[in-house]
């Protein structure tokens, strides 16, 4: 089945003033796609509309064959979960472990299922020791890592990220990486907004580029995110990996290299003969 | 011998309510002209470390300061922040938080007419850094419509425009795509080169700054655990477990080296991995053609 299905999708906030047009895609279950593009070019008002959060002015998007007009954000949401750019818009609670029982209280589960599911999660991120404390005297990084706890822990099919590894250090970030990988071995539909070229290319396999309201380009990840046209018109630099790869096309380096390990076998090739 | 600007002196610090030190027996120099680049992981101190600097701490943020902190000729305890603010500029990550007036202009001007300089010395420095910063096209505009990148480089300028002899920029490009990035960082390499600003920059992203400075300061926990030139930092074995995002190509110099490969000198961009595998290869096929 298509995990999301956009057609001829337009949106505006001001009338008139397009911030979304005509914009089409289909996403399989299963699959983990990036969307990237420069600031403003649309991409956290497209997640918005895989909740229901904002509606098609014309158009329509169906999650899992559900059309967005015709449900609740509280339906889709259980099907769709979408953490945020800044976890401060997103917690609430008093502490750690109300907020990440929340939505499996909204959501009926039983006590016991609510009980092994939060222990269990709270462990996988390293929040355990934290449970007791309110949300707001976590860093930020382990806020971003609540946030995303919180959302995973009712096991949506498809979860979605706005900006997943923005002020993380190195340490976050694998583990952040870490967590979708798992995700996408599982089969889950994995969708993330990012400028991270590196994270792209290491993660995901496809991606869709919007420039000012269009989607300009989609495609394997390896293919669209070597493409200096593209990444020019998206405002995004190729990883240092694949400028590296250009600079040395005329020892006969293809153009597509993104990870360290297909330079390193190149160099390796070019230096020994 | 180059000017000492900043001098921080056994430094401990220890937020209002807290029971760990958010800086530990912290102590360094800066030079005039230098340009540091301060990073580490969350929370490990960077932004405190910022704040002494224009005296945010002790005079804002409250807590227990021990040791000396001197910036130019100022005993940073004991002046107040709008001396200080005129000697140090700070731009932050969020320009949104910062910029508050209806056109570029103004915001430039602000802080200026609150120097309580005379309408003519305004006017001269509005127009000089507008041309320097290249904001005349949108110098009329109201900072809220414009880009991120855009906004970053009017907060830029409305600190540069008060000459201060040094900046702090606390992650200025958290928020920016890419390429905006990069034109942010450019004006900020520029106006240490050229106007020999000495600058303290906190970022996280090493691959876009790390061939442009002059020395890299790592923390972690609230004391500085390395400082140095960038190839001596990158040399660190332990640097990714400190949490510093090591630029792919030092991962790939790494990697070669375990290999028997090992390149003439750690490279900082990727033109430096590519020259240096040119040249080896060219010699290979000299040695090669010699041969036979």
């Amino acid at each position: 089945m298509l995990a999301i299905e956009v057609k001829g999708l337009y949106f505006y906030y001001v009338k008139g003033e397009y911030v979304l047009e005509d914009i089409n895609f289909e996403i399989e279950e299963g699959e983990s796609v990036v969307i990237m593009g420069s600031n403003g070019a649309g991409k956290t008002t497209l997640i918005k509309h895989f909740n229901g959060l904002l509606k098609p002015i014309k158009g329509h998007v169906k999650v899992l064959g559900k059309d967005t007009k015709e449900c609740t954000v509280a339906e889709l949401s259980k099907l769709v979960g979408i953490v945020f750019q800044n976890p401060g818009h997103q917690l609430f609670a008093e502490t750690v472990e109300k907020e990440v029982r929340f939505a499996l209280e909204n959501f009926g589960f039983s006590e016991n299922e609510i009980r092994r599911r939060v222990s269990e999660i709270l462990k996988y991120f390293a929040l355990e020791k934290y449970k007791n404390l309110s949300p707001f005297n976590l860093s930020e990084g382990e806020k971003k890592r609540l946030a995303i706890a919180s959302v995973l822990v009712y096991e949506p099919d498809i979860v979605v990220l706005d900006e997943p590894t923005i002020g993380q250090d190195a340490i976050q970030r694998k583990k952040i990486a870490e967590v979708l990988r798992g995700l996408i071995r599982d089969g889950k539909t994995v969708i993330a907004v990012t400028h991270d070229v590196e994270f792209a290319v290491e993660l995901f396999q496809r991606a869709i580029i919007l420039s000012r309201g269009r989607l300009i380009a989609d495609g394997d990840v390896k293919d669209v995110l070597t493409d200096q046209e593209i990444l020019k018109a998206a405002n995004l630099l190729p990883s240092q990996i694949t400028e590296c790869a250009w600079l040395l096309r005329d020892l006969g380096f293809p153009n597509c290299i993104v990870s360290i390990q297909e330079l390193e076998e190149h160099i390796i090739k070019a230096l020994r003969g | 011998m180059k000017e000492r600007l900043i001098s921080i002196e056994n430094v401990t610090f220890y937020y209002t309510g807290s029971r760990t030190p958010a800086l530990k027996d912290v102590s360094l120099s800066v030079y005039r002209g230098d340009f540091l680049l301060v990073t580490g992981p969350s929370g490990c101190g960077k932004s405190t470390l910022c704040r002494l600097l224009n005296g945010l701490i002790p005079h804002f943020f409250s807590g227990e300061l021990r040791g000396k902190v001197q910036v130019l000729d100022y005993d940073v305890k004991s002046t107040p922040t709008h001396v200080l603010a005129r000697h140090v500029g700070m731009v932050f990550q969020n320009p949104e938080n910062q910029l508050f007036l209806s056109s570029v202009e103004k915001e430039i001007v602000f802080g200026l007419e609150n120097l309580g300089l005379p309408k003519k010395e305004i006017k001269r420095r509005l127009e000089e850094v507008i041309d320097l910063l290249e904001l005349n096209d949108i110098r009329d505009k109201p900072p809220y419509e414009l880009s991120g990148g855009q906004q970053q480089k009017v907060a830029i300028a409305a600190v540069v425009a008060m000459g201060p002899e040094i900046m702090v920029l606390d992650e200025p490009t958290a928020h920016l795509d890419p390429l905006s990035s990069k034109e942010v960082l450019s004006l900020v390499f520029k106006l240490n080169k050229e106007l020999g600003v000495t600058v303290i920059l906190v970022e996280h992203r090493l691959d876009m700054t790390i061939n442009r400075v002059s020395k890299i300061l790592v923390m972690n926990k609230g004391e500085i655990i390395l400082i140095g030139e960038p190839r001596d930092v990158l040399n660190n074995k332990h640097l990714e477990e400190l949490g510093v995002n090591t630029p792919k190509v030092v991962k790939v110099y790494n990697e070669l080296k375990e290999k028997g490969i090992v390149l003439s000198q750690i490279p900082l961009t990727p033109e430096e991995l590519a020259s240096q595998v040119k040249l080896r290869r060219a010699r290979l096929i000299h040695d090669v053609s010699n041969r036979s």
